[in-house]
């Protein structure tokens, strides 16, 4: 089902690279990495990993107090990300706030910072009457989408999807949708997270966390690595501005690429341990709405965050869909796994791909393992022409998605 | 402490928590049009004033109706001296 097209006219990037979608696209072309000791995270009993991906470079103070009061950083992430998107989609503030936009933007939780502000204050004595007014706001579910939408004087729908890892692409699949039925002409769309050190113990705690290379920091993680052992978080967020082809013709706007398929799925098998099956289904209801078969895909990139058991089964299932000769590649290992905001910046990455034609290997991958041998895995940059992609954006809870990109023809 | 040190001491409190200048901070202030604080930030207001001097204001109606910065001078040495008497 689509009843309207739909296209990327602009992208924003906050990431562990900094600020800016040529930054990121840059440091994934050089084959950076993100990934830095954290002091912070040798202080907590118990945890053991001591690396992070951090914002670099960015100070809070240049929002103004009056906008930036209720927002926690993550909000203040998705700002400059939406307000570089919106930038390169040339959309005027007429156009912005006349109703016809709408945004899609999600993060795992609210502010943990701001949740840890709360009970450090209301567990002394049980007491709220030293507790500000802001923190609700930093709290909230929805903060990063409401704080983008009151600052942009957005009047469409804000939609706030929650599905932690797989936030971003699933918020790109709603705005998609909502512009394809015709209930919005453009969408903001996207995911936005904070580092905090109780979303590294998260996965600590599950044994899903990258712990063996503290000393060596840029040597994780290493998805499809033969020496994986986890996830290593970072933050920042990514927003890629859609539009129906409609309204970007008319506006004359510059079309980076298009979305043509979209699909999201539940694995009920395992709130935790995804399973290959769901994982194809996911990807084959994507390819069906784009009218594609799973020979036209020219690229996939992966979800893989480095996971022992997350990156067989999802390298399972894309060798069983696309057969060993379809390079995949996953950007976790330059940049950590930004949470929320993974997908949407790993989609952005892939539309600079599409561009460049260029696959970006994945980092840390020198041996690959043989349980995710299933399907070809670059070491090194490929050139290729590329035209369509598959990103593939996965979460705890089993929460499965895919997107179809394609180069825009007319 | 004297009545001018409290308007200093609240003064640089509601400058330092709002971002204010300090050359901003003249009695004649209004919170909403020169200052550009609103009803969020009042709540806000009161806590800190609260931890700086060591008052109870609470949800006192009094507060309501401040206007300018004089005003919550003439409140807060008004609270001060309510303790001390």
């Amino acid at each position: 089902m689509q009843l309207r097209r739909v296209v990327i006219t602009g992208l924003g990037a906050v990431s562990p690279f900094g600020q800016g979608t040529e930054r990121l696209f840059q440091a994934l072309h050089d084959g950076e990495s993100a990934v830095r000791y954290v002091a912070e995270l040798e202080t907590i009993r118990g945890l053991g990993p001591h690396l992070a991906g951090l914002v670099p470079d960015i100070d809070i103070k240049d929002v103004p107090r009056k906008i930036r009061r209720t927002m926690s950083p993550m909000s203040v992430y998705a700002l400059l990300a939406a307000q570089e998107a919106l930038a390169q989609a040339n959309v005027d503030q007429q156009l912005r706030t006349g109703g016809r936009v709408g945004i899609a933007l999600g993060s795992t939780v609210g502010s943990v910072e701001t949740m840890e502000q709360f009970f450090d204050d209301f567990l002394k004595d049980r007491s709220i009457e030293g507790i500000k007014s802001m923190l609700f706001f930093k709290i909230m579910g929805h903060s990063c989408a409401a704080n983008v939408a009151q600052t942009l004087g957005i009047a469409g729908r804000t939609l706030a999807p929650s599905a932690a890892c797989a936030t971003g692409c699933q918020a790109v699949g709603l705005g998609y949708e909502a512009i394809a039925l015709g209930k919005q002409d453009i969408m903001l769309c996207g995911g936005a997270d904070e580092f905090h050190p109780l979303t590294v113990a998260t996965f600590d705690i599950i044994q899903a966390a990258s712990t063996n290379f503290n000393d060596r920091p840029q040597c994780t993680p290493r998805p499809f690595d033969r020496d994986r052992d986890g996830i290593v978080c970072s933050e920042g967020a990514g927003i890629l501005l859609l539009e129906s082809l409609d309204s970007a013709r008319a506006r004359g706007a510059v079309i980076l690429a298009e979305i043509s398929g979209f699909a999201s799925t539940s694995d009920a098998s395992s709130i935790a341990n995804p399973d290959p099956k769901p994982v194809q289904r996911c990807m084959e209801l994507a390819l069906a709405e784009a009218g594609l078969k799973a020979a036209d895909i020219d690229y996939v990139n992966a979800h893989a965050t480095g996971t022992i058991q997350g990156d067989e089964a999802e390298s399972r299932a894309i060798g069983d869909l696309f057969g060993a000769n379809t390079p995949v590649s996953s950007l976790k290992g330059h940049m950590g796994h930004a949470m929320a905001a993974s997908g949407a910046l790993e989609l952005i990455a892939c539309v600079k791909m599409l561009h460049a034609g260029k696959i970006i290997p994945t980092r840390n991958l020198d041996n690959p393992a043989m349980e995710c041998s299933a399907v070809a895995l670059p070491q090194q940059i490929e050139n290729k022409d590329l035209r369509t992609i598959i990103k593939n954006n996965f979460a705890l809870g089993g929460v499965n998605c895919a997107i179809v990109l394609r180069r825009f023809f007319e | 402490m004297t009545n001018d040190e409290i308007i200093e001491r609240t003064n640089a409190a509601i400058a330092e928590e709002f971002e204010l200048e300090m050359n901003d901070m003249v009695p004649s202030a209004s919170f909403k049009d020169d200052l550009g604080l609103d009803s969020l930030d009042a709540v806000d207001m009161v806590i800190v004033l609260e931890q700086e001097f060591g008052i109870k204001i609470g949800k006192d109606p009094k507060i309501l109706r401040i206007r300018q910065l004089s005003d919550l001078h003439s409140y807060v040495i008004d609270k001060k001296n309510a303790i001390l008497n």
